[in-house]
């Protein structure tokens, strides 16, 4: 009872779901939009991890002889200023999204869904006092919040990373504390307590995986908007520094001037980011569709 | 209401304490920093300088400082051009204003209707058409919507509609800011469109509702009088979160289009390590989305009976 039943939902649902592969067929079946969604991720990290194997280029280094060259056979979408070959900033640029991505959710979730927990679980003057800082933080743009982080630690890869992970806590920890409160007062709680289980055994085995579900949604989405941060700080300078090829900052590489003379270099990495971010975001509402039912239309 | 003016000015007292800590976590300090460009350190002088700043104090009195100061509208001196700060924020106010009120009235247009026809017109064509525009909308980082607004002027104009100086004249000062307000104004229609198809789905299978069409009202009165205007109320309150978010957007269209704008002067604050002025803008910021939330609040509790705010 402590767990999301997905066996029964899906047979609910008339899915076939005595192999595993039913199940991924009854996905696919219903929510199109996702799948492909899962489809575009899949490609993001395939060339995330065979970046070496799928182009030829090193994204690092430069050729004069080929600065501002246009898309052609040699070069797939052109090199920019220093001669760099563009498709393969590209790609390495999605492993760099990547880790960006993954490590700043995992961090922010992590620290988010103990907040919420605790708060949620324990309640008294440690929910009080984390809530009223949680509620001052997001009175903040995520954006303006995540630059202020980003100025006080400086440019690196790290301090990228814990700046994003820093502002998506206060949403994991509210999503997560408001979950607990209702899944506390419900009948499985009661029984556990009353065969004299232990709170901390309660909160962690019970009440713990129950929150899954809301937290899938939530980390899908906030996969999407860390890329899109991550962009933005590159693009405004204050993000991940050279010589890391990061999809925001190729855009901000004098980008005005690029818009006449060279808009490849303007075009393919912007539509990197947003092909990735429009993946991410289909296969985030098919998950809240499946997963949270409240909101299901 | 008195409580919630209370509540708002404790936010308010609590996120200053945030920015001023959060900008203290950086090693050294702005002696520090400034010296750092100079590349000779004499003793002597940083000391001298550190008094003038006040960086010998605890933190504390500069806190205290900091806040007293902010409360008389003195907000020291921006170390960059070493004029008063508050010279250099206000001039800046009106511009980002005026783009951030375009950019509202855009999403406005563009969201609220197409939400409202794309629940009317729910799993139709045209439904399934709007959701994958909106969902691409929000996918889009808003300065490379920015520069691709930018290259389709120069496509088909020959020429950018880039800020060099205050605009004249009706007509000019619109495009000239109604460009980057589309911009950054798409993204939050997006938002307002999704939301406002959901709240007007939901109103749509309220037991209110079935009686309007069992009393023999018409499809149109239904979904365009009896839906509509309860489904405003949730995106009555978003317009209002937006239009203090927007900064984000304005942050980063203001630095495509080159506009000498409060948001575009966040960054470089930061990029010229200035650290009182970016703790002044942050809390300019503050005060803004927290007043807005203030007066949307009221605006809810106006438009909805079952809230009343009693003291």
């Amino acid at each position: 009872m402590s767990t999301i039943d997905f066996q029964t939902e899906l047979t609910a649902a008339g899915a076939n779901v005595k192999s595993r592969w039913g199940a991924v067929r009854f996905f696919v079946r219903r929510y199109p939009l996702g799948a492909g969604g899962a489809v575009i991720i899949a490609m993001m990290v395939f060339a995330a991890l065979f970046a070496p194997y799928i182009t030829m280029y090193d994204p690092l280094s430069t050729n004069a002889a080929a600065s501002l060259a246009r898309p052609s056979a040699a070069h797939w979408l052109g090199c920019d200023f220093m001669g760099r070959d563009l498709f393969a900033r590209i790609v390495y640029g999605a492993r760099l999204s990547l880790i960006v991505a993954v490590c700043s959710v995992t961090l922010g979730c992590t620290v988010g869904v103990s907040i919420g927990l605790l708060g949620g679980y324990l309640g008294g003057w440690f929910d009080l006092i984390t809530q009223r800082f949680l509620e001052m933080m997001q009175s903040l743009p995520l954006l303006v919040m995540a630059i202020v982080m980003a100025a006080a630690l400086g440019p690196s890869l790290p301090n990228t990373i814990l700046a994003i992970a820093f502002v998506l806590v206060p949403t994991v920890a509210r999503v997560i504390r408001a979950n607990v409160l209702s899944l506390r007062e419900r009948p499985f709680v009661e029984a556990a307590k009353a065969i004299g289980m232990s709170e901390r055994r309660i909160a962690i085995r019970h009440v713990l995986p129950n929150t899954l579900a809301p937290l899938i949604v939530l980390a899908t989405a906030q996969f999407g908007s860390t890329i899109l941060i991550e962009a933005a700080l590159s693009f405004l300078g204050l993000g991940v520094p050279e010589p890391h090829p990061s999809w925001g900052r190729m855009l901000s590489e004098s980008a005005a001037e690029y818009v006449r003379t060279a808009p490849w270099l303007v075009i393919f990495p912007g539509l990197a980011i947003s092909f990735v971010v429009f993946g991410i975001n289909l296969l985030g509402d098919a998950l809240r569709d499946m997963l949270d039912p409240r909101q299901r239309s | 209401m008195v409580r919630r003016f209370g509540l708002m000015m404790l936010t308010l007292f609590g996120i200053s304490i945030i920015i001023f800590v959060l900008l203290r976590l950086t090693p050294g300090n702005i002696a520090d920093i400034l010296f750092d460009a100079g590349g000779f350190v004499d003793p002597v002088d940083k000391k001298r300088i550190e008094a003038d700043l006040g960086l010998d104090k605890p933190l504390p009195v500069q806190y205290y400082r900091w806040i007293s100061g902010l409360a008389v509208g003195d907000l020291g001196i921006s170390y960059q051009t070493e004029r008063p700060a508050i010279q250099e924020i206000l001039p800046r106010i009106p511009i980002t204003a005026k783009i951030a009120s375009l950019a509202l009235i855009i999403s406005v247009v563009l969201g609220v209707p197409f939400g409202v026809i794309s629940a009317v017109k729910q799993n139709t064509r045209l439904d399934y058409i709007l959701r994958v525009v909106t969902l691409s909308g929000l996918s889009m980082p808003s300065f490379w919507l920015g520069l691709l607004i930018l290259m389709g002027f120069v496509h088909f104009f020959g020429t950018i509609p880039i800020y060099s100086s205050e605009p004249t004249g009706f007509w000019n000062t619109l495009l000239m800011y109604a460009v980057p307000a589309a911009a950054v104004g798409f993204r939050s229609s997006a938002l307002l469109m999704r939301l406002t198809r959901s709240s007007m789905l939901e109103v749509m299978r309220q037991d209110y509702i079935r009686t309007a069409r069992s009393k023999g009202a018409s499809e149109t009165t239904i979904n365009y009088y009896h839906a509509l205007k309860n489904a405003m109320l949730p995106v009555v309150t978003e317009i209002g979160i937006e239009a203090a978010f927007l900064f984000g957007g304005l942050i980063v269209i203001e630095t495509v289009f080159n506009i000498p704008g409060v948001a575009r002067f966040l960054v470089e604050a930061v990029r010229w390590r200035d650290y009182p002025m970016v703790q002044n803008l942050v809390m300019f910021i503050a005060i803004v989305v927290v007043t807005v939330n203030f007066i949307v609040d009221m605006i809810y509790a106006a438009l909805d009976p079952r809230i009343k705010y009693s003291d």
